[in-house]
């Protein structure tokens, strides 16, 4: 388990298989069978992507018996959201930031264009 | 002028591992893109609040590079890249660097749109080689509350049996 929980949930998410599976989940639980039945793939190979479902915490084994229906961590599904929010709300203090600068910034379209947009780097102090 | 507030779109690519950035901006491409050329207007907007941003350089032309540090007390992130492709007021492609991962890479597209009327749409796409390096990298963005977030994660991986 290398991967942050994050990588993992969204790792989890990348593969399409799983995400038309989480999105059967999210009607209602269903057996290995039953998430089984329209892929034309083994109940094994369906097992090995519930595992990495559940290794990501997106979903749940039930304890009913044989049944063991699979259940979909709805909770850790908004958390992604949240998360996706987050970064949304970083850019838009930057670009908040952006938008003050602008508005200080004096109109280049006269004559006064000033060339500076290169200038003022400093050679030499890269190692 | 009136201020208005544009809204940030965050668009998480589900087929390639991207990140697509688009907001609106009340100035002409001109400008927005001189916001983005001259380290001394550079440094004022890019970095987080909470940090102190340092230019090493900023050669923002074709065959050009950058360095430069965000600075915490004695913590520092350093982060350099090439711009591979810089055309006035319309597009800057460069590649981003976190020194701390030096062979991680990001290839970036920042597209300035002429709306018209005075004002453009910037457009930001940042390109990794994989799905994880992705995800870290959106998680990397929330210099606030990443701590915690993860905390909640992790409360919420408990709860769940």
């Amino acid at each position: 388990m290398g991967a942050d929980p994050l990588s993992r949930v969204f790792a989890a998410l990348a593969d399409p298989t799983r995400r038309d599976m989480v999105g059967r989940l999210a009607a209602g639980d269903a057996t290995v069978n039953e998430l089984a039945r329209p892929y034309n793939v083994t109940v094994q190979a369906v097992s090995k992507h519930l595992k990495v479902l559940a290794d990501a915490g997106l979903v749940s084994r039930g304890k009913d018996g044989q049944r063991r229906p699979v259940h979909l961590e709805a909770e850790v599904f908004d958390l992604m959201t949240k998360w996706i929010e987050r970064y949304r709300r970083e850019a838009e203090d930057r670009y908040r930031r952006l938008d003050d600068i602008l508005a200080a910034m004096p109109d280049a379209t006269g004559q006064g264009e000033s060339p500076s947009t290169s200038t003022t780097y400093q050679k030499g102090s890269s190692s | 002028m009136t201020t208005k507030t544009h809204e940030t779109e965050i668009d998480i690519d589900r087929e390639v591992p991207l990140v697509r950035i688009t907001r609106d901006f009340d100035a002409p491409p001109e400008k927005v893109f001189r916001a983005h050329t001259d380290p001394d207007l550079v440094m004022k907007w890019l970095g987080p609040r909470s940090l102190q941003m340092r230019v090493g350089h900023f050669d923002c032309r074709t065959g050009g590079s950058y360095r430069y540090k965000h600075v915490r007390g004695t913590e520092e992130f350093g982060f350099h890249g090439s711009f591979h492709e810089v055309r006035p007021s319309e597009l800057i492609v460069q590649t981003f660097t976190f020194d701390g991962q030096p062979d991680e890479v990001a290839l970036e597209r920042i597209v300035f749109t002429d709306l018209g009327d005075g004002r453009t749409r910037l457009t930001s796409t940042s390109l990794v080689d994989s799905f994880a390096a992705r995800d870290a990298f959106v998680a990397s963005g929330m210099e606030v509350g990443i701590r915690e977030g993860y905390e909640r994660l992790d409360e919420v991986l408990a709860g769940s049996d």
